[in-house]
């Protein structure tokens, strides 16, 4: 299974001489990347599988250059990817190399922050962490909480609609921005939203986000900021089974409790963590749940009383209360390491993104574990539990001769189980390549058909990062004026990966 | 009763599509009707043939540990809100019923037209507007494709957001079929805390002031002196707090200590009463019952006592108003002008940034003035563009939100 991109374009190759002129027109000669060792740099972001040398590397540092940018790409007919801090799982800013990479590290400034209106007017190459670092004397955070957050850009969380451990109760990145500027392909600015709530027309804030970088440039983001919760306890539990843990996590809900944070991990993660760094998790638990609630004292107090008791009701093996902020921590220290800790068992693992229904958790874990046994593999899982979203990792040893390609395989295989069971490929990860030719599993054509006129909407040349998220390129100017009929393919002779 | 050419009960999608391809053929543009309660809201256009979602109705699919629930789209609010109740869950999102406001029946809206206009309530701030609900949808585009997006579980970035496109488009994109939606346990209890006879400005101030403080007040309202539905002698900033009876006793008395210092006055309404409040001013009840124009004005918290002032301050003839969302969703109802008084409100709008949609007037007025907030040339052609990446024949209600489509 090897992934195939848009083969790159000749004309566009043989006029790299005079975009790279034309670009040097635009931007200061060392915001321009043009020689290969400093373009190896920017290769490929967090999903490491596939690489490709960019074309060149434009760093613009102005809404005035990057519009110029994106309209002399239009003008030559060039594409470009998108990038904030490359942490991508998926691949959406993985670079083309008939593509202009737009690196947006240089906007990192914090622009205005607005407490009175609980918000803050932020650059994209503003990391996550820093926008709730800056406001946090007074109390206040950003809610969205990506693994990544301290590395990952608040431009690159809008393209993917990150989420991250407490977005069951706080929400996701669109729910907690509140206006974009938003540069189009071709060069138009527009501002959409602002310091208010809700759209004038269509909610065009709400389709940006999780675009992965296919409709337009971000460059400015006005993000929500919340004030903290008073408090926050934890609560670690065991369970003997994993459909035991799923009930409880079952429960907690019923019971009308929208916990901060709900995670659970299966037996193979427990005890990776505790070889990593031993952090008290129990290993004769099939399955742990990490309970976390925040907000007044009084309240978190008397929801884990609460919490407790359903445990208890579902069978816990292990129950333990936080009774201070460390051993709140402590609790999370193993989840925080789950990533690098299964890495002591294989060098590499594959972090898949599927999100399930919860009560099908036991049938999907069993099955992914049937299928990572047919080629020889061993999965280990976390899982977002509140809201369903699984990151089994699949470990493998990139060294072994196509043991990579095995577990491309098993991924694949199961984010066919998480469609099957009324899941979805991707929960907070992105499409981006890495799941690109599953999307058929989840849409039919006429779906795929109107997502793509969503694009051309936007982008009718189809410039800015192609090959991504849709499995077959198309052209906008048929597309639009074509009626489909009969479920056939539009165009059999374009080009599909 | 408005008249209509001629109306199609769709039992399926498939008839849906049945009627869309025709329409495109015949180039005549359609309107969707559910309950009809929405028929006055949005620009008025002339007559159209109209496709009816009335017999599209059930819930499909409700979990309630999942936090999830299917329904067709002509399916009654009601009988999916008698259904939550039921578990103790209820659309968090509190959709207005528009009825007290133009003249419809109450309490018979669908659950297609409540996302299609982006209902919201008093509860924005903490819990989202229809569009932070919508977890999925399956629709008949104005193409006439049938086609779906999203899915049924809490987090999913599997294609573009289509759901969030779709609310708020007031049926202009395409036909709604079926819709999937998040649901949210109620709260155990709730109360409201009254602040009590301070002026506009520091009422508002105190509303903003609890909403940085961390006591997770769910609703933030200022109601002038004498308006409904509480008609009291004093101006009344409304703070909402749910949650287990422990917790919004101890949070309630946090506040009164943080808000202490203003020499305002405090009262507290208890379950019953706070439930019937918050309901009364998610349907506007502080101006719907007076005859006027009526907006609804969307700003940064802050920026609505300006936008009052302002026009004030020109002589605009307000004849009822309040705030809700901390200070920021200004509902104005004013003496009938005809421009509806919007170069007003919008100049003054446009200076701090936001929207401002008339909500009621005439038909002569609607089909002359702006109803939604006016957007910038680049902005608009977007706007066009993804309309007719939907509906290139402009069929599905024509000239409903833009005179351009």
């Amino acid at each position: 299974m090897t992934l195939i991109m848009p083969a790159p374009e000749p004309e566009i190759l043989s006029r790299r001489d005079e975009l790279i002129e034309r670009l040097s027109a635009i931007l200061p000669a060392q915001n321009l990347i043009v020689d290969e060792t400093a373009r190896r740099a920017y290769e490929c972001d967090a999903f490491t599988m596939y690489r490709a040398l960019p074309l060149v590397v434009a760093l613009p540092e102005t809404v005035a250059q990057v519009s110029a940018i994106l309209a002399l790409a239009a003008e030559m007919n060039v594409k470009v990817v998108p990038r904030g801090s490359g942490t991508s799982l998926s691949g959406g800013s993985m670079p083309l190399e008939d593509g202009i990479l737009l690196g947006m590290s240089k906007f990192n400034r914090i622009l205005e922050i607005d407490y009175e209106n609980r918000c803050a007017r932020v650059q994209p190459g503003v990391q996550n962490l820093a926008i709730s670092k800056a406001v946090e004397g007074r109390g206040f955070y950003y809610a969205p909480d990506p693994s990544s957050q301290i590395a990952c850009s608040i431009g690159g969380n809008v393209a993917e609609n990150a989420g991250g451990v407490h977005c069951l109760k706080y929400g996701l990145t669109t729910n907690n921005i509140l206006g974009l500027e938003v540069v189009l392909m071709g060069g138009e600015v527009i501002r959409l939203g602002g310091k208010h709530l809700d759209s004038e027309a269509y909610d065009l804030l709400g389709l940006m986000t999780g675009s992965e970088g296919l409709l337009g440039v971000v460059t400015e983001v006005t993000v929500r900021i919340l004030q903290k919760p008073a408090v926050a306890r934890g609560l670690l539990l065991g369970f003997a089974s994993v459909a035991a843990g799923a009930r409880f996590v079952g429960a907690v809900i019923a019971r009308g409790i929208i916990p901060g944070g709900m995670e659970m991990m299966d037996k193979a993660t427990i005890h990776a963590v505790e070889r990593f760094q031993p952090c008290g998790y129990p290993l004769d638990a099939e399955a742990i749940v990490i309970v976390e609630l925040d907000g007044t004292q009084a309240e978190v107090d008397y929801l884990v009383g609460l919490v407790e008791a359903i445990a208890r009701d579902e069978g816990a093996t292990t129950t333990k209360v936080s009774n201070s902020e460390a051993e709140r921590l402590q609790f999370w220290a193993g989840r925080k390491n789950a990533f690098p800790a299964v890495s002591c068992i294989k060098p590499d693992y594959l972090c898949m993104d599927g999100t399930i229904p919860r009560a099908r958790l036991p049938e999907v874990l069993a099955g992914m574990d049937e299928i990572a046994k047919r080629e020889g593999l061993q999965v280990a899982n976390v899982f977002h539990a509140g809201d369903g979203n699984l990151h089994p990792l699949i470990l493998y040893d990139a060294s072994i001769e196509g043991e990579m390609e095995r577990a491309e395989k098993v991924g694949f295989d199961i984010l066919r189980l998480c469609v099957a069971v009324g899941g979805v490929l991707t929960g907070e990860h992105g499409v981006g390549v890495e799941k690109r030719d599953l999307m058929g599993e989840m849409f039919n054509e006429t779906d795929l058909d109107q997502q793509l006129r969503v694009k051309c909407a936007f982008d009718s040349l189809n410039r800015l990062n192609p090959g991504k998220v849709f499995p077959t390129l198309h052209r906008c100017a048929e597309f639009g004026m074509m009626h489909v009929s009969d479920g056939k393919t539009p165009f059999p002779d374009l080009p599909r990966f | 009763m408005d008249a209509a050419l001629a109306t199609l009960d769709i039992r399926d999608a498939a008839d849906a599509v049945e009627a869309l391809r025709a329409a495109n053929a015949r180039h005549k543009p359609l309107a969707i009707v559910g309950a009809g309660t929405k028929k006055r809201l949005g620009r008025h256009s002339p007559l159209q043939e109209q496709i009816s979602t009335g017999a599209l109705t059930g819930v499909t699919l409700y979990e309630p540990e999942e936090l999830v629930l299917s329904a067709r789209a002509g399916t009654a609010l009601r009988e999916i809100e008698e259904l939550l109740d039921a578990h103790d869950q209820q659309l968090a999102f509190e959709p207005m019923d528009y009825a007290p406001m133009l003249d419809g029946a109450a309490r018979h809206a669908t659950i297609g037209g409540v996302i299609a206009v982006n209902a919201s309530g008093p509860r924005r701030i903490k819990a989202g507007a229809a569009r932070d609900h919508l977890l999925g949808f399956h629709c008949v585009t104005g193409r006439g494709d049938i086609v779906k997006s999203g899915g049924r579980v809490m987090k999913n970035v599997t294609g573009y957001d289509l759901s969030k496109l779709v609310c708020g488009s007031y049926g202009t994109l395409a036909l709604l079929t079926e819709v999937t939606l998040k649901v949210l346990p109620k709260a155990e209890t709730e109360q409201t805390l009254l602040v009590l006879g301070l002026d506009e400005a520091s009422s508002l101030a105190h509303l903003r002031r609890a909403s940085g403080a961390p006591h997770e007040v769910s609703s933030f309202a200022m109601l002038p002196a004498g308006a409904a539905p509480l008609r009291l002698d004093a101006n009344a900033a409304l703070l909402r707090i749910e949650g287990p009876e422990i917790s919004v006793s101890t949070r309630r008395d946090a506040l009164i200590a943080q808000l202490g210092d203003s020499g305002a006055r405090f009262e507290t309404l208890r379950q019953a009463e706070s439930v019937a409040l918050w309901a009364a001013l998610r349907d506007a009840a502080p101006v719907a019952p007076h005859s006027g124009q009526v907006w609804r004005v969307s700003v940064a918290p802050t920026d609505g006592i300006k936008l009052v002032e302002t026009l004030r301050r020109f002589g605009a003839p307000i004849l009822a108003h309040f705030y809700d969302w901390a200070g920021g969703l200004v509902w104005l109802c004013l003496e009938p002008a005809e421009d509806a008084h919007a170069a007003a409100i919008r100049s003054a709008v446009d200076a701090y940034g936001g929207h401002a949609t008339l909500i009621r007037a005439s038909e002569e007025i609607r089909a002359r003035v702006d109803v939604f907030h006016p957007q910038p040339a680049p902005l608009a052609a977007l706007t066009k563009r993804a309309k007719e990446s939907f509906d290139p024949g402009h069929i599905l209600e024509r000239g409903r939100m833009r005179e351009a489509f």
